[in-house]
């Protein structure tokens, strides 16, 4: 699954990292302790979070993850925005929550 | 911020500003970035990533501010965050999983999950950790290349 699927097939809007919607997305993520997402997230996972400070770019960055997924239309701080699109993390926002997002990603075949 | 090369290694040196948050993790960023251009192992950045960053976000959040200081050398690369105050008063219960004295509103952010240091102690090959109450704590890592 590539990050545009997000976009294209689930309806998802793009909020940063417009350039980089080709990256390949490997798992997903949800959780919103910053430090535990630090120890277990993987590379390559799309991370669901209901955190919309600037910190979130610097997490995903340094775990390379593959994007930041921010549920159920929570606003995000502008900030974060252009710290997301200066160090190429995508962030997606839609309206369905987490749970929704991930049986969205398992009917598309994620397992 | 201060980059300049040894002929033993490469010493990289950043400010780290208490309580804030806003540039939180750019040292991490910074270092993870060099050790990249370097050609370092992967599964070392990866690790270095995640002990650099609650060293950092430690230091913002629960000292008076400090400095990250990283040697590569060619077999390790050693890390070591020095802050100026106020110390630890229990290390041990400092180091146990879910012990946190960080303020409400800290948790609000994600941050104070009390998993900082036992992260940066797994991510590593040896770790120190020396603090005195009232003056300041430094944690020193080495991650072996």
């Amino acid at each position: 699954m590539l990050i545009k699927d997000l976009r294209d097939k689930f309806g998802f809007k793009v909020l940063a990292g417009e350039d980089v919607l080709d990256r390949e997305i490997n798992g997903l993520y949800c959780c919103d302790l910053l430090s535990w997402v630090m120890s277990h997230a993987k590379d390559g996972d799309a991370w669901i979070t209901v955190q919309t400070h600037m910190n979130i770019v610097a997490i995903a960055s340094l775990l390379n993850l593959a994007c930041v997924i921010v549920p159920e239309s929570i606003d995000v701080d502008e900030d974060t925005i252009v710290k997301a699109n200066e160090e190429e993390v995508p962030i997606l926002s839609t309206d369905i929550d987490s749970f929704k997002i991930f049986t969205k990603f398992y009917e598309a075949g994620m397992r | 911020m201060d980059e300049k090369e040894k002929n033993t290694g490469i010493k990289l040196e950043y400010e780290i500003i208490k309580d804030d948050f806003s540039r939180a993790g750019e040292a991490s960023s910074n270092i993870k970035r060099v050790l990249r251009q370097l050609g370092i192992d992967s599964s070392v950045i990866r690790k270095t990533a995640i002990a650099t960053y609650e060293a950092e976000i430690n230091v913002v959040i629960h000292s008076e501010g400090g400095k990250m200081v990283v040697n590569i050398e060619p077999d390790k690369i050693e890390i070591t965050a020095k802050d100026n105050g106020p110390g630890i008063k229990d290390i041990d219960q400092a180091m146990q999983k879910g012990f946190s004295t960080a303020s409400q509103k800290v948790r609000e952010l994600g941050f104070g999950a009390g998993m900082g240091l036992p992260n940066m102690k797994r991510s590593c090959d040896e770790f120190y950790i020396e603090s005195e109450f009232g003056k300041g704590t430094t944690v020193k890592m080495i991650f072996k290349l």
